[in-house]
């Protein structure tokens, strides 16, 4: 057990050597490192609780896309049938499907024909199974048509991908170092932003959907006769105000001018008559013709700019408006203007997102952890080198050096992971100090045994690492399982504990099956000590 | 240099017969944690039953008026809230229940909350946990208890003999129920990093609890005909230096953690100290290692003389 070939030695020295230095780039200042080769570059990120910043979990609300899912069913089927001229009655939306009548016998099958074109085979893994986008059914000449699960939950998977590039998009706005989005889980997005005093302007970029059309005031009816019951026409809509314009009622029509998706670019600025902040937005080619057509109709009658369901004003149109371009105008403060003009420019959310989860660390609790922690760890490992060599002397010191390069190689692992260092990951770096020199203490009291037993100094020396590596191993694995659980079920600061609490047991086993032996063996080669001096 | 000596040589402890002692202690100790935990309970945190948790500090170390705070979020009818200070005078942890409407309603009541109290407050942390979150973390929590001990318990069934799993799968369980209780007692947070320490302190006791087993196994192989309360005995004297001398260590690295390292991991490693330092070396020795006698350890030993000096493994 003692012995070692020279190449064996080397090898361990070198690859705990590697391991180290793997934690180098953490020590050297950003600019340098900018300059490395991108292999070369990976380093330890710190935890949003330790560096400060906020830590979002967004929700698609499937709901949503599931309503808008059968809105479209619904407004299809009309078309189908429409194209078809076929005699429809009772199209309607009732639980989860869509039900028509056919009024003559003769065109169902016609009817049916034709609306199976609404079923999609669907893309992706699904194509293969046969799947399609919708189910039909019928019951003599009622047709019920139901959007398929796959396919709502395809959809909703396209929502969470557009929503996450549209969350990139306003978030990259708010000039933040690093933010982080990615998909969690079917219908989540999770948005982590290191760094940041204020959340709240953040959350309220997140939480709009920014949905924004150009439609037309309905004045055939008054606010308040729309109120009535029945009052409001089938193709008008009773919406109400923005605070700012005093939350007043509008009858709106449903039908959309143009859609904000047709804004090519929008910018804060100020009115130049009355000063007031505005956003002037721009229209791509379709959406100029649509609104110089449409303004050109409508000469002295108002629009509404409509934004997630409230108006934001509602202009009279003075001349036709045909250079593709605009302002709006609704008692905005400046950041208001600058916040609309962000969303618009990202575009607007197929869904909305509701915010389910908010952690938010400020840079002073950060710093201050960040201290503490460093604090802790010093005085820990102090405490424990110090115990160390008192109780074993010079395999003491072998114990300490082993620890060191311990958590030299940890640091060096998490760096190769990009790992996310937490105050629960010092912590468990710290516990890491406790436990790995139990592996020392395996050894070096087999050892005591041993030479109790009788056995010459190397002789027991040799069945002292024998015998207690198994134990090492024993005993490590279930602290491992434990550390591996965690890591599957922790979020956040808590897998930060689990990463290097488990990279921790590796390395520690790592060491006392290698670097120890080696100290010992070289030691033991070195002095051929007739006594153990432990 | 004369070396420090914690545990004298050749102890002769007989820790087997203690288990007339510590068994009732551990099983009155036992009873009174459940029973804990079902009248006076756990102080859930937000990460379990979702809520709003802020914490503040006043600029330029004023202290903090508490009452004056109390008064101005008593005002917002927010339903339930806490406030206590936390670490130092100027710092304050407020604590709102979860608000009724689902996940937009806890936004609405944070917003509410930063408004009522002024932007003259320095936020060091707030935190959010919708109704749909906290279900789910509290699943989580629950499921990685339960995968964690049954991982393990399977890892010892492969490595030992049935009866040392369930012996240290009883011991362990006895650790976590005793943390539990301790928990209730001082009314630590119940949380996501709860779970973390719950889990460490399983690892670690069992950790402890698998070196002593080691022991008893190779001395079983070895000693064919020693009765088995003795053998019992002689594995936790010869180990029982390492016990004491690891204890100590990890003790200082915790002790470490629990003076200096801060408010934030405060209720993490004083759940840890308390398992590790107070319960675990214990449960080892004096719970874990005695079981074995009621579990039948060693009784299908072969009739051989007892073998001295065999190595303890082929």
């Amino acid at each position: 057990m003692l012995y070692m070939s020279p190449m064996k030695i080397a090898a361990i020295l070198l690859t705990a050597f590697v391991v180290c230095m793997f934690a180098a780039p953490n020590f050297v200042p950003e600019s340098v490192r900018d300059r490395w080769p991108t292999w070369a570059q990976r380093h330890i990120v710190l935890g949003l609780d330790l560096q400060g910043g906020s830590h979002i979990l967004l929700q698609v609300d499937a709901n949503a896309v599931r309503r808008e899912k059968q809105q479209a069913l619904l407004d299809d089927t009309r078309r189908v049938l429409r194209d078809a001229r076929i005699a429809y009655t009772g199209l309607a939306q009732r639980g989860n499907s869509v039900e028509v009548r056919i009024r003559e016998p003769n065109d169902v099958q016609n009817a049916l024909a034709k609306l199976r074109d609404l079923s999609q085979p669907l893309g992706g893994i699904l194509a293969t199974t046969g799947a399609r986008s919708v189910d039909i059914t019928t019951n003599g000449n009622l047709i019920q048509l139901t959007s398929t699960e796959p396919a709502v939950i395809e959809r909703v998977r396209q929502a969470v991908d557009q929503s996450i590039q549209i969350v990139e998009r306003r978030v990259n706005e708010l000039g933040t170092v690093e933010p982080l989005i990615q998909r969690q889980g079917a219908d989540r997005v999770l948005v982590q932003v290191p760094g940041l005093q204020d959340p709240t302007r953040l959350k309220a970029l997140l939480g709009t959907t920014a949905k924004l059309d150009f439609r037309m005031v309905d004045t055939s009816v008054t606010p308040e006769q729309a109120q009535q019951p029945g009052g409001t026409p089938p193709e008008s809509e009773l919406l109400r105000g923005t605070r700012a314009e005093g939350g007043a009622l509008y009858v709106i029509r449903k039908q959309v001018l143009v859609p904000g998706a047709d804004l090519t670019d929008a910018q804060p600025g100020f009115d130049q008559r009355t000063g007031e902040p505005i956003v002037s937005f721009r229209f791509n080619s379709g959406g100029a013709r649509r609104f110089a057509q449409a303004t050109q109709e409508n000469v002295g009658r108002p629009f509404a700019i409509v934004l997630d369901n409230e108006v934001i004003s509602a202009p009279v149109i003075r001349e036709p408006i045909i250079g593709g371009s605009g302002q709006i105008s609704g008692s905005f403060t400046l950041e208001q203007a600058n916040d609309l003009s962000i969303l618009l420019r990202a575009g607007a959310l197929p869904a909305p997102l509701t915010i389910i989860e908010e952690r938010t660390v400020g840079p002073g609790l950060g710093q201050d952890s960040i201290e503490k922690g460093m604090l802790a760890s010093y005085i820990g490992s102090a405490a424990v080198v110090i115990f160390m060599i008192a109780t074993y002397g010079l395999f003491g010191i072998f114990a300490s050096l082993a620890v060191a390069i311990n958590v030299a190689m940890i640091f060096g692992v998490l760096s190769l992971l990009n790992a996310t260092l937490t105050l629960p990951g010092i912590a468990g770096i710290v516990l890491t100090v406790g436990i790995a020199v139990d592996s020392n203490v395996l050894i070096y009291e087999r050892i005591r045994e041993e030479v109790r037993a009788g056995r010459s100094a190397i002789s027991a020396i040799d069945a002292g690492f024998t015998r207690a590596l198994a134990t090492i191993l024993d005993s490590n694995i279930t602290t491992f399982i434990a550390a591996a659980v965690l890591f599957y079920i922790g979020t956040g600061p808590v897998r930060g504990f689990a990463v290097t609490f488990g990279i921790g047991i590796i390395t520690t086993v790592f060491t006392a099956f290698t670097l120890t032996r080696v100290i010992v063996a070289l030691w033991v080669r070195w002095q051929r000590p007739k006594v153990v001096p432990i | 240099m004369r070396l420090l000596r914690l545990v004298p040589d050749d102890t002769r402890f007989d820790f087997i017969r203690f288990r007339r002692i510590s068994f009732p202690i551990s099983a009155v100790l036992s009873v009174f944690a459940v029973v804990l935990y079902f009248t006076h309970g756990l102080n859930y945190g937000i990460d379990f039953v979702g809520g709003t948790l802020i914490e503040v500090q006043e600029k330029d170390g004023r202290a903090a008026d508490l009452a004056k705070m109390r008064a101005t979020l008593g005002a917002l009818e927010l339903g339930e809230f806490q406030l206590q200070e936390f670490g130092g005078p100027s710092n304050v942890l407020i604590r709102i229940a979860q608000q009724p409407g689902g996940d937009d309603a806890q936004q609405v009541a944070v917003q509410k909350a930063r408004a009522a109290l002024g932007e003259e407050l320095e936020y060091r942390r707030v935190e959010v946990v919708g109704p749909r979150v906290s279900t789910e973390l509290l699943a989580y929590g629950a499921l990685g208890m339960v995968l964690a001990i049954t991982g393990i318990l399977i890892y010892l069934w492969f490595r030992f003999e049935w009866q040392f799993a369930l012996g240290a799968t009883i011991a362990n369980l006895h650790d976590i129920v005793l943390t539990i209780g301790f928990m209730s007692i001082m009314q630590i947070d119940f949380d996501l990093t709860s779970i973390a320490a719950l889990l460490t302190i399983l690892g670690y006791s069992l950790n402890d609890t698998v070196v002593i087993y080691d022991r008893i196994r190779e001395l079983l192989r070895r000693y064919k005909k020693m009765p088995i309360d003795e053998l019992l005995n002689l594995a936790c004297n010869s180990t029982l230096s390492r016990s004491v001398i690891t204890h100590v260590t990890v003790t200082l690295a915790l002790l470490a953690l629990l003076i200096f390292g801060g408010q934030a991991i405060h209720g993490f490693t004083a759940v840890m100290t308390f398992g590790v330092v107070l319960v675990g070396s214990y449960t080892s020795i004096l719970i874990a290692a005695p079981l074995l006698l009621y579990l039948g350890v060693g009784q299908n030993r072969g009739s051989d003389d007892d073998v001295e000096d065999k190595p303890s493994r082929p």
